[in-house]
Formats: structure tokens, sequence, C-alpha cells
């Protein structure tokens, strides 16, 4: 982590340390739920961590299912980074996977050439899609975020399925899915049979991310807006503008993830396409407190859980959503980082002391003015 | 006979000594008002009263009889109604449902229709003229406050503490207010004023008891009371201790303010047709009463605050239409009222927020993005000048201490070199060792050429620094006087408005 | 089949009702959560949680009755989980909803699997389809509304009680106080840390009766993430019906007749999923505010923090 992020001095341990906890906590409660219902939790967890990372093949679908999270979550990051929420990247998602399927059948280019059309296209389009309603509405119009993303998300996934289902997107033949993109639009594989160069486009999304959190201007601006609105107004910033181009952007990156799973993994969308990327994201980017190295890192975690989930079932007979159940509880413990606080405050007794001249110095509060 | 006698009151803070053996008495159907500056611990006795804070020497006498309040619920119970300068009001609800809020008439079901009737023969009976069923939100200032005023007698108060009741009303509520507490007093009802305008206090009032730094200077009759005198005990004669400060030849005017006007966020005029000059080489110092438009008129010159009319010029310039940041890079420093929600971002590191109006300073924001030793080296090279500790510009904000907080803001606005300092209470919540260092700070400005206007609260302050002082009283600057031979007494009455407004203009 | 035959239809506007149900439970939970203070996108968990241990329950006991009661105690468990986090912890409250929801997806799916296998048991018993005599008789009305599931005619009478208590009683009025500016409320000597708790829990309890209709009403089985995404459908309802009973129950009556028209209109060339978007498209267009703003509780989604 940079000196740039704002994390106290030691936070290399610190920015580390609630993240991990959240984990193992996750993982104590998972293993708890696994006794209760029969199995021996030390095995599962066992079979699940084996499952992830025990082969080179194994740790190959872990890091392929970690493609599109990396991807969503840094998305999902740059609105965390600016103080917004957005909830509907699984929408963007798809819209990018669309407009990347589109481009990838209906247009023949040269291969690399067609590789970066169809890339450009997914973040053109996606990006649009949540920049330009929920960014303008929540700019300009106050329009809370969360509901506007949220609401979109569905609009996209129906709208995606007319299209696959009847619309003009449909391949020809009785199943709702759209045509085999071309060749020349495919990402090469690296590791059978589905682990994709997506990845390259990860972890280059990711430290082009970093470089624009942490080293330029605009995510200065996105960050100071974040964290203070009012200073960011002081410093002449402009917070609407800043408000459309995180969620543009975060769109965009939705988008990129939907290109990079047509491209490398699916080569064509059908009407089942949805994943759930979108709200896992959310818990990606959390864990890695938006850091891209964080979210590389949280990324790799979640398809550890996936991965290593399915190979649980098969190795040990725990069924695979166990890990599902994980996944939420460790977003629970990030988020209730309080949690952790209150059980310090609950046993160390010094906090209590410290709490009372606190609020005696500061009548204001107790009067109610403020 | 009295209803209420506060004896001796007494109540400590870290560090503070609030009240220090306050008495205070009130007569059935008076008006005592509580006149003091901000801090004078006017509020902390409220409070006391209000069963707030539990005061730690002293006794409260009701009717005759001690009591002991350990809460606003047993405040209410004996009688006693508060009306907070902020009221505490739900907008979106009606006047008769605030009313009832958590003393509804029945125990399950709200019957709208007779609690309505019960508010309005409330009203009739006070005079207050409020509609029972009219929407919090959709009524003027001067009516919420009725609405407050409503919700006391409702809890059947005989007592009613009026806190800085005029603050946000218009001149016009003001003059329905005293009205209505005319009819109170007629049916009654005793009310505590609090108040630092003398002229309403002396309007209003039967009695006035002053108080500064927590002690209660004096009670007197409204009646016999004089502006003037009223005012001296407000402030107090304390001798100003004056620094040293080498005479000094004021120079070029650096900052022109004519005729600006300045509406608050809430869209009310708060700076009426204000004009005055700073010029090099000169602290000009504002003083004021909080809430007289002196953080309007200090946000409206930094560029946040649009302003409503009016020019400004820095060095001969035009500057009026200027957005915050032209304005910064034009030669304008700002120190913000508050450090921790306006001036800093406390998770960012030093060095980042050096850079809050650097953003598009290609010097640390090159090509290849931020230039991280440049930008460092020059947070560390800042941080030694104005010796901020821990020296590591790496730390977050957020872990500095108030007066190392407030020479980081300091530091990052002088280094910028700007041709005038706006510093709105820049030594606010600081210790001695640090309030002495931001003095010699500004005291440097000064001595480099620079322009310094100075905002605050403190009359001690204005004094020790200013080579010229303005007096805003109501929004409007009512006298500008040369520094070295102002008193707190002649401060103290344009301050207050005991002392009518400078007849000739006062642009110098 | 031609458009004016849908229309007039009573099967369409029978499934509006049936469809429009547990959307319209969640969307009242949601209201009642919300005028409180605390922003709930839970429902969507608690609805799947509800749903689950309405199967396992009602085939454990053999009593559809049974089932719903422990289901609305499963739910309101969940909602204590939110509740806490939201209130007492000071979490955000998106978050904490997003990983309860995320919790429930898991573990109902993963009980499922435990407990049945692949399915829940065929002989699950089922809340009861009522016949309202003389309504049930009348020409098309009682096609629509006189022979449903019980649990339509609960939520009917739930929405009107809800409507009297959040607007003719004490606690609704106290409740709404708290949503809307907590230090006043606790000026006024209330706790808003109980009403929070309260408002939670009952949209806790309103969501879970929607979850539990949704596998022993509708159906009588339970299949992995069968709510589909309802308890943000409802959220959408709970704004569009300007975070008011009936305004609720009419946007998920809206919903529900996007969803039945959905499922006429499947087989047909017109394509259902546009039908589907209208009822998003419209949130979004209330949100924005143009057509008549839709605002929310003043101090809806802020944590409060006791003075004292």
């Amino acid at each position: 982590m940079s000196a740039g992020t704002p994390v106290r001095r030691w936070g290399a341990i610190g920015g580390v340390f609630f993240p991990v906890l959240s984990v193992l906590l996750a993982l104590v409660v998972g293993s708890i739920v696994a006794a209760a219902t029969g199995y021996n939790p030390l095995g599962t967890i066992g079979a699940l961590v084996d499952g992830a990372f025990g082969d080179p093949t194994r740790i190959a679908a872990t890091l392929s299912a970690a493609i599109p999270l990396m991807i969503v979550g840094l998305g999902v990051a740059v609105t965390f980074q600016a103080g917004l929420f957005n909830i509907g990247a699984e929408g963007q998602y798809w819209i990018g996977a669309l407009a990347a399927t589109y481009v990838g059948y209906a247009i023949s280019l040269p291969p690399i050439l067609h590789i970066l059309a169809c890339f450009l296209a997914a973040m053109i389009a996606a990006g649009i899609w949540a920049g330009l309603i929920p960014g303008l509405a929540k700019a300009y119009r106050g329009a809370n975020e969360v509901i506007t993303t949220m609401m979109l998300s569905y609009v996209a996934i129906y709208l995606g399925q007319y299209l696959v289902e009847s619309g003009p997107m449909k391949a020809p033949g009785t199943l709702p899915q759209s045509p085999i993109i071309a060749p020349s639009a495919t990402l090469p594989i690296l590791v059978q049979p589905q682990f994709s160069a997506g990845i390259f486009v990860a972890i280059v999304a990711a430290a082009v991310l970093w470089w624009l959190f942490y080293r330029s201007s605009w995510g200065y601006q996105l960050r100071t807006i974040g964290r203070n609105p009012v200073a960011a107004r002081y410093a002449g910033m402009s917070v609407a503008r800043q408000y459309v181009l995180a969620l543009g952007v975060s769109g965009m990156l939705a988008g990129l993830a939907g290109a990079a799973q047509i491209l490398g993994v699916q080569h064509r969308i059908y009407d089942s396409f949805s994943s759930g990327y979108g709200y896992t994201a959310i818990a990606v980017a959390l864990l890695g407190r938006n850091n891209p190295i964080g979210v590389v890192l949280a990324a790799i975690l979640f398809g550890a859980l996936t991965t290593g989930g399915q190979m649980m079932q098969i190795n040990a007979g725990v069924d695979a959503q166990l890990a599902n159940v994980i996944e939420g509880l460790i977003v629970f413990f990030v988020a209730a980082e309080a949690i952790i606080r209150w059980i310090q405050g609950r046993f160390h007794l010094p906090r209590r002391a410290s709490g009372r001249p606190q609020h005696a110095e500061t009548p204001a509060v107790v009067e109610g003015e403020r | 006979m009295n209803v209420l006698e506060l004896k001796g009151i007494t109540k400590r803070f870290p560090g503070v000594l609030a009240n220090d053996h306050v008495s205070f008495e009130l007569a059935e159907g008076e008006v005592h008002a509580i006149l003091g500056e901000n801090g004078a611990g006017k509020s902390t006795l409220m409070n006391v009263l209000y069963g707030l804070y539990e005061p730690d020497e002293g006794e409260i006498v009701l009717n005759g009889t001690p009591v002991r309040l350990s809460g606003p619920r047993d405040a209410i119970a004996h009688g006693i109604g508060m009306v907070h300068q902020h009221f505490m009001l739900i907008g979106a609800m009606t006047v008769t449902e605030n009313i009832i809020l958590g003393d509804e008439p029945t125990p399950v079901w709200y019957h709208r229709r007779e609690a309505e009737e019960r508010i309005r023969s409330l009203s009739e009976q006070y005079h207050l003229g409020v509609d029972p069923h009219a929407r919090i939100e959709s009524l003027p200032v001067g009516l919420q406050q009725r609405v407050e005023i409503l919700k006391a007698f409702y809890r059947q108060a005989h007592i009613l503490i009026l806190d800085e009741p005029t603050a946000a009303l218009t001149p016009q509520e003001s003059e329905e207010l005293f009205s209505i507490i005319r009819h109170l007093t007629q049916q009654g009802i005793s009310v505590i004023f609090i108040s630092h305008k003398l002229d309403e206090v002396l309007q209003i009032a039967d009695r006035v008891t002053v108080m500064r730094r927590g002690v209660a200077e004096a009670t007197l009759s409204a009646r016999d009371a004089t502006p003037q005198q009223l005012a001296n005990l407000m402030v107090g004669r304390d001798v100003v201790l004056r620094v040293e400060k080498p005479p000094q030849e004021a120079g070029e005017v650096l900052l022109s303010v004519r005729h600006l006007q300045v509406a608050g966020r809430d869209g009310v005029e708060r700076v009426h047709d204000v004009s005055f000059n700073v010029r090099a080489g000169e602290i000009f110092g504002i003083a004021g009463v909080e809430g007289n438009g002196q953080f309007e008129l200090a946000e409206a010159l930094a560029g946040v605050l649009p302003v409503s009319g009016g020019q400004l010029l820095l060095a001969g310039k035009a500057i009026t239409s200027m957005s915050a940041l032209e304005r910064a890079r034009a030669g304008i420093g700002y120190i913000p009222e508050d450090r921790s929600t306006e001036g800093l971002i406390s998770d960012f590191s030093i060095t980042d927020n050096f850079l809050l109006k650097e953003w598009q300073n290609p010097r640390f924001f090159g090509p290849l993005g931020l230039r991280r030793s440049v930008a460092e080296a020059y947070a560390l090279e800042e941080m030694e000048a104005f010796d901020v500790r821990p020296r590591d510009p790496r730390l977050p904000a957020g872990h500095l201490s108030g007066g190392n907080q407030q020479k980081v803001i300091l530091a990052r606005e002088v280094s910028r070199s700007p041709q005038l300092l706006i510093a709105a209470q820049p030594t606010r919540g600081l210790d001695v060792g640090a309030i002495e260092f931001v003095h010699q700070q500004l005291l440097r400005l000064r001595e480099a050429g620079r322009a310094v206007l100075l905002i605050s609260l403190e009359l001690d302050e204005i004094l020790t620094l200013s080579d010229r002082i303005g007096v805003l009283y109501g929004g409007r600057l009512v006298a500008v006087v040369p520094g070295e031979t102002a008193t707190r007494e002649q401060l103290g009455g344009y301050m207050t408005g005991a002392t009518p407004a400078q007849e000739e203009g006062v642009v110098p | 089949m031609d458009l004016a035959t849908i229309f007039l239809s009573p099967t369409l506007w029978a499934m509006t009702l049936s469809l429009g149900t547990p959307i319209a439970l969640a969307a009242l939970g949601g209201t009642f959560s919300e005028r409180s203070g605390v922003v709930n996108i839970a429902m969507e968990g608690i609805m799947l949680t509800a749903a689950f241990f309405a199967v396992f329950f009602s085939s454990l006991t053999g009593n559809a009755w049974l089932g719903l009661l422990l289901a609305v105690a499963c739910g309101l468990g969940m909602g204590l989980l939110m509740a806490w986090a939201a209130v007492h912890l000071r979490a955000d409250q998106i978050v904490i909803g997003t990983a309860v929801n995320m919790i429930a997806a898991g573990l109902t799916a993963y009980l499922l699997h435990i407990f049945f296998g692949q399915g829940s048991p065929s002989n699950t018993p089922q809340l009861p389809v009522v016949t309202i005599p003389g309504l049930a008789q009348l020409p098309f009305v009682g096609d629509v509304i006189g022979h449903q599931n019980v649990m339509v005619y609960i939520t009917i009478g739930l929405f009107i009680l809800a409507h009297y208590v959040l607007f003719h009683t004490v606690f609704g009025l106290r409740l709404r106080s708290a949503g809307e500016n907590p230090q006043a409320t606790e000026s006024a000597g209330l706790s808003v840390y109980r009403l929070r708790y309260l408002g939670v829990l009952i949209g806790a309890f309103l969501s879970a009766l929607g979850g539990a209709y949704l596998s022993i009403g509708v159906l009588n089985s339970f299949t992995q993430n069968m709510t589909s995404g309802r308890g943000y459908i409802a959220l959408a309802a709970m704004i569009f019906g300007k975070w008011t009973p009936w305004g609720a129950f009419g946007a998920a009556m809206l919903f529900g007749w996007a969803s039945a028209l959905g499922y006429m209109f499947q087989g047909t060339s017109v394509p259902y999923q546009l039908v589907l978007i209208l009822p998003y498209v419209l949130t979004v267009v209330a949100l924005v505010g143009l057509v008549g703003r839709s605002r929310p509780p003043a101090a809806d989604g802020i944590p409060y923090v006791h003075a004292r």
C-alpha cells in the first residue's frame, strides 16, 4: 500500500488487519455451520483451500473465476472512493457483455483490433448506461444512486434477455442465445479449460486504477470528494462532474468485465448469463478497502471460495453453497468493523473511561445545537 | 414571589470553569434577561436549569422547594420549558403532531381532531395565532418558533427559557414575539430571555443579569440600566495585552470590498452593504458577536458563498465573479472557521492535505502523475517552517493535535504566498502555545507587506493584533476604528448595538 | 390471443393480485423500516429465509400455519441481525443489507441441499385457497378476488391495519418522527434506538410473510434463490409508492401486473421483457422527479448517535 493512500503509517498492518480478521471470523462461523450440519469443520475448510489452490489447474480455475470479480470490483471501488454506491454493476456487466458480443459477431476485423473494438464498445455502452442516467440524476437531481443503479440493473438484464430470446441478437435456432463471436474476437486461453488472457486485462485495469487513484489529479479529486465534499468545494473541485465521471468509469469497468467474460470464456451471451457478480463485487471492493491491489487480492479470495466450494462438494461432500455463506459473512464482518470495536468496548474497560470527558467537552451535541 | 432561584451554581468542564457560583432569581410574570458574549456561560447555566447538566455545586429552588433535575423530563415535569435557538421540529409533520409528540393525549389512537382542537385553544389562550394543522415546513421561522413555545405550554410550562430567540427572526417577527411575551407575562408566565442584543433586552426585560466568563457580573433593573453600562459589563474592563508590533506604514489597498451583499445558505441576506479596504502590511480585524454575518463575509470573500450584490477587488482587479480556486490562485489564502470539516481531510496524509488547492498545479501533478517526492519534500519543508509535530508527512492529518492541524492549514495557505489571508477564528480551541504561534505567523505576514483579514469572536484577539478594527452588527459594518486606541468598551458598544453606527462613511 | 382478450381476462387480474402480494408485503415492510430511518435492502434475504423455513417447518410439522409462524420467527431473527448492525453498530445500512442477502442466499441453498437434497418434499402442506361466498359468485370480480390464497386476504387486512398504525396511532407518529428528525424525537423523551429496532422488525415480519407466501402459498416447495429479487423490487415499489402503505400497495400491484402480463405474453410475439421493464423505468423517473417527485423520510439511512 502506498504512502499516498489514506491509511495510517503503520497502515500496511492496520489496513490489512481488519479485512484478514473479517475473513478469519467468517471462516470460523462458516465452519461452525459445517459442524452444526454434521461435517468435520477442519476437514471442510481444508477441502475448501485444497479445492482452490491444491494443484495448478485449480489455481488456474480460481484465477479464472477471479477475473470478472477483479474488474467489476475495481469499478465498484471507483464509486466508493467518490463516496457513492454502485449497486447496479450487474446490469452494467450485462450491457458490456451485450455490446462486446454484438461487435464480436456482427463486425469483422483483424484479430487484435477486433478484441480492442469489443472492449471499447463494451466500455462505452456500459459507461454511458451508468454515467448518463444515475450519474446525471445524482449530480443534478440528487436522486439516490443506490436505487437508480439497482433499477437500471433490472432494465439491463430484461433488455439483454429480450435481445437474445426474441430480439435482434438471437441466433438462429431454438435456444435463447446470441450467435457465437468470431475467432478473431476471442481471447487466448492460457490454461485449459477457461483461464484466459482476460487476467491481463484485469491486472492492467488494476494498475491503471491504482495510478489514477493515487497518482493522478483526477483520483486526488475523487478521493477528496468522497471524504469531504465541503473541503473539495473549498478547493474548487466540481463535485457534480466527478459524480458523473465516477459512475461512468465504474460502469465502464463493469462493462469491460462483461466483455472479458464473453471474449475469454463464454464466446456468446445467453439468457441466463446473470451471475451475481455485481453483488459479489461490492464485497470484493469492501474487503479490498477500495485499493486496487486490495481488490485484486480480495477477488482472488472470492474466486477461491467459488472454485474451492465446488471442489469441496466433490471431494468432501459438503455443499458448495457453504462458500456463499462464507462470502456473505465476510461482507458482514467487514461492514460491521464496529462489531470488532464493540467487542473491544465490551471487554476493555479503558475505552469507557475515555468516553466520558469527550462527552463533557462537547456540550453543543447535548444541547442539540449543530 | 420568586418562582425560581439558582443559588451558587458552579459547573466545571475539564480545563474550563463554565459557571462560577452563579446566582439568579426569577419572579412570577417577570422577563429576566441574561446578557453575555459567546462563551460567557449562559448556555451552560440554562442546561443546568433544563436538567442536561448536573451542577458541581449549588442549588436549584423551584417555588421555594429545592429540586434535583436529572434530565429534561424532570425539568418539563417541574414546569420548565425551553425554546432552543435551533428548533427541534419535524418539517414534514403538522404543528399538532410536533407538539404532542412524546406526550400524546391518548395512549394508542392518535385522535387528530381532538388534539388539534386542544392546540387551537392553547394557541388562542396565549395569543400565538398558530394553525394546528399547518405543516411545519410551510411556516415562516417566526411561526415555527411559536410552535416551540406552544410545545412548552402544552407540557404546562410556567417558566419559559428563550435562547437567542430573535437570532433567526426578521425585525417585524421580533416585534411580534415581544408582544407575545408581554401577553404571556400578564398570564403569570415567567420568561428567561437569553440574548446578546442590548436594545432588545432593554425593550423587553424587567431585569437583566450580565454574565461574563462564567460569572454573573451584575443584576440590574432594565429601567435603570443604560446601554453603555451593560455593554461595559458584558465585555469587561480588563487591560488588553497588546503584542509588540513594529509600527508600519500601511501600503496600497490590496482588498477592496464595495457594497457587498451576501445571502447565507438558507437564502436569507446576512451581509448588508458592507464596504471596507484592507491595505498591504495591515491586519484588519472584524469584531462582532456570533451570527452577525462575519462568516458569510469570510466565505463570500473566499468564493465559497456567492455574492448577491456589490464588488470585490484584489489589488485593483475585480474578483467578484471568480471561483474559489481562481481566487486562491489570484492570491487569497483562507483559513476556514471549522478545521476538521472545511480545512482538512482527516484521513488523508499531511502531504495530501498540502495538495488540496494544487490539483491543477503541474509542479505536483506532472504528465506521469503525482510527483510524490516533490510533494513530500514540499510538505516536509513547510512542516519544518511551521514546526508541525510529529514531522511525518505521511501521517494522516486526523492524527495531529488541533494546534498542529491548524499549523498545517496555515502552512498550506501561507506557503502559497497570498496577497490576502482571510483567517476565520484561527485560534479556536487551541492551547496557549499554538495560539501564540498562529498570532506570530499573522504578524509575519503583516511585516512581509501582505494583507490579513482577521475574523474572530474573541475580542482580545482582535484587539491584540489588529491595526484597524471593523465591527459587524446585524450584518452591517457599523464602525471602523484604529486598533491602537480601541477599547473593549468602545467595541462592546458597537457590537451590541448600544452605540449607534458611525455617521460618516466607514470606508477610510 | 389478441390484446383485448388478455386485458379483459380475469386471469390477468387474479394473477396480478397473486403476484403482487409478496412484493406488497415486503414493500410495506420496507415502508415501516424506512419510516423509522433505516434503509432496509435486507428484505430480499429475509423473504428468502422465511420462504425456506416455511417449507422446512411446514413439512416438519405437517401444518402450514405452524410453518408460517416459525418462518416468521426466522425472518425476525434475520431482521434482528440487521437492526443490531444498523442501529447499534451504526454500520453502513446498504452494505449490511447486502451482507444479509448474501448470507441468506447461501444459507438457504445450503440447508436445502443438506435437508432435502435437490428438492423440498412434494407433500409439504400449503396455505389454503379461500373462496369468499357471495363475492366469488360475482361475474369477473369474483374470478379476480373471490378465490385467492388466504394470504392475499391477510395482506389486504394488514394494509388497512398498517395505514391506520402509521398515520392514526401514537406509535405511528413516533415511528415517523424517528425517521424524520431523530434529534427532535429524542428531545421529546423518546428512544430513537427502540423505535428503529421496531421499524426494522416490523419490516422483517412483513417481508417474512411475503417470503413464506411464495413458498407455501403460491407453491408448496422451495427452490434455490426463489425470491429472485422480489425484495429489491419491493424497495422500488416502496419508493414509487412514496413511502405510504397504499402507495406501496398500488406500486406492488403495478409490478405484479407487469409480471402477470409478462406471463400472458410469453409464447406470443410480444416481447414480454419489455413489459417487465416498465415499473423499473417508472421508479427511476419518479426518483429523478420528472413525474411527482418521491421524497424519502428526511433522516432515512442516517445512523443516529445517542447524545448522552
